[in-house]
């Protein structure tokens, strides 16, 4: 809502200043989104005094002109307009002035070789009207040298965000409404114009959808004389941004934006027959004001005479009975629409109107037979015309609600101590009625008001909210208890531990585009995918992290970063029970381009590879809390990953707790993207919880006795997974065997072709007593004996 | 006599001048060695009278004594001379770069969400979640948002084709404010919790992103009012801020989950182009931003959650997270939260050892 100073004025006896309302406006919840001063537009433009004209020397459509300012030098100015002449007062820009309708800046210039010092303005240049045929002419007796800005008296036009449950602050009125409760002013009564009726409406109105339309009522004046606005009605629309059209159109609008309440006016002479509020029917077509046509439906409300529809009932007037130039006889109609259906109406046709925004967020019923005699009033002083008495279909809701209102509440909830006469004192000021016992009737044009919090809210906003102290939450008793679940605490551990990785943490987009998506769907799942997407980029809630990562890679490496060590923690979106969705908190890395730069060194840069990879999913699971100790790399990572090259950490055959490796080539063509790439997606809701959580470690004593080492080298098939072998030999003695560790791989010269060779260390721990030659054999010959049960033979 | 004190003379010359570990040991034999002189000499002494031994052995001794204490000073000498000789050809150009591990960074989201839990968790508040994929019953009907309340039109909704089981429309939650419902159903009353999350609108523009973060803040309790809301989010803002002159101002609003619902304004002054937080917004050089939204939970929220409004009360707020990660640690670019650029991580992210913690305050100074 717009509107300026002097509009609120005319209906709030004030001496506040534009600053003190402001701060008013905000205390009561009317939020000043802005304040614009139109003296500050025509800053630099002076009242002068034109003393000579002539013709310029080189063109015939300019006059040179000497104009006074009221001090120093009279100035010599360049101009083309044709009613400049000695004598006359006009507007005059100074060097330096910023032109309102154009932005331009004023500048001393040379104009055909003639020096000229401002510009002489048309109302159009100073964004007063739209004339442009000459520069303006100002009375004799004005002041010359005077700022125009004082001169012509603009007022300074406030903007309020009304939240949507004021209506009733739809207009202008309102707003003086609560500003009078607040004490800034007396608000004044609304003063309607005298008019006499004479005669019955000659037309038959009715509303045959009482549910939609409950209350219709109109008047028709004969005579009228439809012309342009006067000024004041004219200064105010323009305050609210409202473009002044014709009296008729000017004073609905008036009534809505002045008093929050929409009508609307028919030319007679384009109506047949009875008007009617009805149900559209399916399929019936309207060209609304805005010169669009529109298909409607049986759910809609509409108002049609014999003929046709004419008016999207409280949402936009039709094209073909508005009023023109030429109108005579006007029928007028203010009516009371049932807001649900005007808001579902609204959205279906897609089709937004002011009339609309109030009627969807409730018009005063109150406010029907005043509106109407303040609209005939105003016309027939304005455009004269002969009205008839009001005709009246249906009524509006008239159930005042009355609210059982406990005055302690205000202090319980609102923790503001106000005294009961001052709590009386408010909400009378706002129109509600205080009964015995605290009895309270609220105005019809309060729809929000539904309990009585409302009522707290009402007393607490007018009160001053600036006047509730703080008060300290209770606390318990010592040090603040802990509140973390253990998903929490895994999940910042995990972060952290990751980061300390040497990885960057990035936030990605929940939502992929489809092919995206897709690549990293499982192979019966169905994605979750938007019905109304932003963009195709943004439209596949995510199955994987991993994805969103890789593009963020792509844009890195196509920036010309050298790489990227990126890790995301977030959700991956599933299906669940009943049509819910399963969101499961996930792990992301992605790893690309260089692991280390070239160097004096380490020589040429490095990659990262599958083994970068599994280290950091066996670190990171350690740190989420998974057992790593019973880990299985097993094979089955995903297509998306290079299928010789990547693995999946799992807690028993089918428990997947993470999956690593390389991404697959192809992988990398459809995101587009240069390898190689390791990747990382750690399951985070697979990790098991711990059980028995305890602050006591379990005993423990470092053993008295070192521990031994012994190497073993054997022989086996090529194909035999070094982790088989380790994990055989480990359980040769489990007593005595505390670690077993391959230091090295090897294949080419001396082992047979299809074998490799694998060394290990065993570390041996004795117990109560050294190990003697005879107990090393003993394990050595287990260790060879279990090495040779997975196809490994001692090498000499 | 004489001829060992020549000889003593002499080989202690020697040994001074002996520049080589090996010249020093031939001079340990020759006078120390089994049949060195000095050796050859105390041999002597058992067949000399007492008289004249009394004579000899004190001047072998004293020969034996200074020739073996030479050696070792000359052996420490060559040794020490040896050693720097070493290390001066071991010298390296320390100015060569050292192999620097790479330096990982926190997420600022994840670190303000991280400091919020931390300064909640003091004022007994536990962080609750919920789905992010969430029914319109919890996003909106809960809330007080009918399908026919006009807000449910301005919350630029993400929906999905798909509907529950129960035929509730399916969408991305547009706040985090269906925690509330969740938590209120889940844990009853009287709860305290902060619920951080993502959070979707379907607008995108230079200051707005279709994904963001919020954090929800709920109090039910009995005999809770405006007053603790106040002092709640004044102590969360100076803890938060790390400064005292924190001032809000409170605006009366509309949210139909909140009545009365209030607009929470800080007071700030602009400083080297950025906004800074502290002071009256009335001050001069001062202004008031929105920070939060507000307001005393409506009894038809507590309803909905199944408690029973005329046993219990309480205040919920709700802002965003990256804005106020953008206050905090000044980055302007909302877009630029979600684009996972390095350089723009590892300038605003923060150390993993960043915890924050309420002993060292909650924010990570640069």
């Amino acid at each position: 809502m717009k509107f300026a100073l002097t509009w609120l004025k005319d209906h709030l006896e004030t001496t506040a200043t534009v600053g003190e309302i402001c701060d008013a406006l905000n205390a009561i919840g009317l939020e000043v989104e802005g304040v614009e001063d139109p003296a500050t537009r025509l800053a630099g433009f002076r009242i002068a005094h034109v003393l000579t004209a002539a013709r310029h020397p080189d063109a015939d459509k300019l006059q040179v002109l000497t104009v006074d300012t009221g001090d120093g030098e009279p100035l010599q100015v360049v101009c083309g307009a044709p009613n400049a002449r000695a004598g006359m007062k006009g507007v005059l820009g100074l060097p330096g002035a910023v032109v309102p309708a154009n932005g331009m800046v004023l500048r001393k210039s040379a104009i055909r070789g003639v020096e000229s010092n401002g510009m002489m303005c048309s109302v159009r240049e100073l964004e007063l009207g739209e004339d442009h045929d000459g520069i303006i002419e100002l009375p004799d007796d004005a002041p010359v040298g005077a700022r125009f800005a004082d001169y012509h008296g603009a007022s300074p036009v406030i903007e309020v965000a009304v939240t949507p449950n004021r209506p009733d602050c739809m207009g202008v009125y309102g707003i003086a409404r609560d500003l009078a409760a607040k004490g800034l002013g007396t608000l004044k009564p609304i003063a309607i114009p005298a008019f006499a009726e004479r005669g019955d409406c000659p037309v038959e109105i009715r509303t045959d959808d009482p549910e939609g339309c409950p209350a219709f009522y109109g008047r028709v004046i004969t005579g009228v004389t439809n012309g342009t606005s006067p000024d004041w009605l004219q200064a105010r629309l323009k305050s609210a941004g409202q473009r002044p059209i014709s009296l008729l159109v000017d004073l609905t609008n008036y009534l809505m934006l002045g008093f929050g309440r929409p009508a609307h006016i028919y030319d007679l002479a384009k109506l047949s027959g009875a008007v009617v509020a009805r149900r559209a029917r399916a399929g019936e077509q309207v060209l609304a004001l805005n010169e669009k046509t529109y298909t409607l439906d049986d759910s809609m409300v509409v108002i049609a005479d014999d003929a046709q529809v004419h008016d999207v009932a409280g949402i936009m007037g039709g094209e073909d009975s508005g009023v023109s130039e030429t109108t005579t006889d006007v029928l007028l109609e203010i009516a009371y629409f049932d807001p649900v259906r005007i808001g579902a109406t609204g959205r279906k046709l897609g089709l937004a109107s002011d009339a609309r925004i109030r009627f969807e967020r409730g018009v005063d019923p109150d406010f029907l037979d005043d509106g109407l005699d303040l609209l005939t009033g105003l016309i027939v002083e304005l455009a004269g015309g002969t009205p008839t008495e009001t005709v009246r279909a249906g009524s509006p809701p008239s159930n005042a609600k009355v609210i059982a209102f406990d005055p302690g509440l205000t202090l319980r909830l609102g923790g503001l101590d106000v005294a009961e006469s001052e709590q009386k004192r408010i909400l009378e000021s706002l129109g509600f009625s205080v009964g015995d016992g605290w009895q309270v009737s609220c105005p019809l044009r309060r729809h929000d008001i539904e309990g009585a919090a409302d009522l707290v809210e009402e007393v607490v906003r007018i009160y001053g909210l600036d006047k509730v102290a703080s008060v300290a939450l209770p606390r318990v008793e010592g040090v603040a208890r802990p509140t973390a679940t253990p998903q929490q605490k895994q999940e910042r551990g995990l972060r952290r531990a990751t980061a300390a990785s040497g990885l960057n943490e990035a936030v990605t987009w929940s939502f992929l585009p489809e092919w995206a998506a897709e690549h990293f769907a499982a192979d019966d799942q169905a994605l979750w995918l938007l019905a109304n997407p932003i963009s195709e980029d943004l439209k596949a809630m995510r199955p994987s992290l991993l994805p969103g990562l890789l593009m963020a890679a792509k844009r890195n490496a196509d920036r010309g970063a050298s790489g990227s060590r990126l890790f995301e923690i977030g959700r991956r979106y599933f299906r669940g029970q009943a049509g819910l969705s399963d969101e499961r908190p996930t792990l992301g890395i992605v790893l690309a381009g260089e692991k280390t730069q070239r160097g004096w060194q380490t020589g040429k840069a490095k990659t990262f590879d599958a083994y970068d990879a599994k280290a950091l999913a066996l670190e990171l699971l350690e740190a989420a809390g998974a057992p790593v100790g019973n880990l299985m790399v097993m094979g089955e990572a995903g297509a998306q990953f290079h299928p010789g090259q990547s693995g999946t950490l799992r807690l028993g055959p089918k428990t997947v707790l993470a999956r690593f490796g390389m991404v697959h080539p192809a992988t990398l063509k459809v995101f587009d993207v240069d390898g190689p790439i390791a990747a990382v997606e750690l399951f985070l809701d697979a990790i098991p919880a711990r059980k028995n959580a305890a602050f006591a470690r379990p005993g423990f004593t470092p053993p008295a006795l070192q521990a031994v080492t012994r190497d073993f080298a054997f022989l086996v098939p090529e194909a035999l997974a070094a982790g088989d072998l380790v994990r055989g030999v480990q359980g040769a003695d489990k007593a005595a065997i505390t670690a077993v560790r391959v230091f090295d791989v090897f294949a080419g010269q001396g082992v047979p072709e299809g074998y490799k060779s694998l060394a290990l260390e065993v570390t041996l721990q004795p117990g109560e007593a050294s190990f003697k030659d005879s107990d090393l054999k003993t394990i050595a010959e287990k260790i060879v004996a279990a090495a040779a049960k997975q196809g490994g033979e001692l090498r000499g | 006599m004489t001829d060992i004190t020549s000889q003593t003379q002499a080989a202690l010359a020697a040994i001074a001048t002996a520049t080589s570990l090996e010249a020093l040991e031939a001079q340990r034999l020759d006078a120390l060695g089994k049949k060195g002189w000095v050796s050859l000499a105390l041999k002597t002494l058992g067949g000399m009278s007492p008289e004249e031994r009394a004579v000899a052995a004190p001047a072998i001794q004293t020969a034996r004594a200074e020739i073996a204490a030479a050696l070792d000073a000359r052996k420490a000498a060559l040794e020490t001379a040896e050693l720097e000789a070493r290390l001066a050809r071991e010298t390296l150009d320390l100015t060569l770069p050292a192999h620097a591990a790479p330096k990982g960074s926190v997420h600022p989201v994840s670190q303000v969400m991280d400091e919020l839990a931390e300064i909640f968790a003091d004022l007994g508040f536990a962080v609750a979640t919920g789905p992010e994929i969430e029914d319109d019953w919890h996003n909106f009907t809960a809330l007080n948002m009918d399908e026919t309340h006009p807000a449910r039109a301005m919350h630029d909704t993400f929906y999905f084709p798909d509907k529950t089981a129960e035929g509730r429309e399916v969408l991305l939650r547009t706040h985090t404010s269906p925690v509330q419902i969740r938590a209120m159903q889940e844990h009853g009353a009287p709860l305290r919790i902060i619920a951080p999350g993502r959070v979707y609108r379907s607008d995108s523009d230079a200051t707005h992103t279709p994904m963001f973060h919020q954090i929800e803040g709920l109090v039910i309790d009995k005999d809770i009012h405006l007053g603790h809301l106040k002092w709640t989010l004044e102590t969360f803002l100076k803890a938060f801020f790390e400064r005292e002159d924190i001032v809000l101002r409170l605006r009366p609003s509309y949210f139909p989950f909140t009545e009365p619902s209030v607009e929470i304004d800080v007071g700030y002054a602009m400083e080297g182009g950025r906004r800074i937080v502290g002071g009256s917004g009335d001050e001069p050089g001062h202004a008031w931003m929105e920070v939060l939204g507000s307001g005393m939970v409506n009894r038809r929220v507590i309803a909905a959650a199944g408690l029973d409004p005329d046993e219990w009360q309480g205040f919920a707020f709700g802002t965003g997270v990256d804005r106020l990660a953008q206050l905090k640690y000044g980055m302007n670019d909302l877009r630029a939260f979600f684009d996972g650029d390095p350089r723009w991580l590892a300038h605003y992210g923060f150390s993993p050892f960043d915890q924050p913690t309420l002993s060292a305050g909650v924010g990570a100074r640069t």
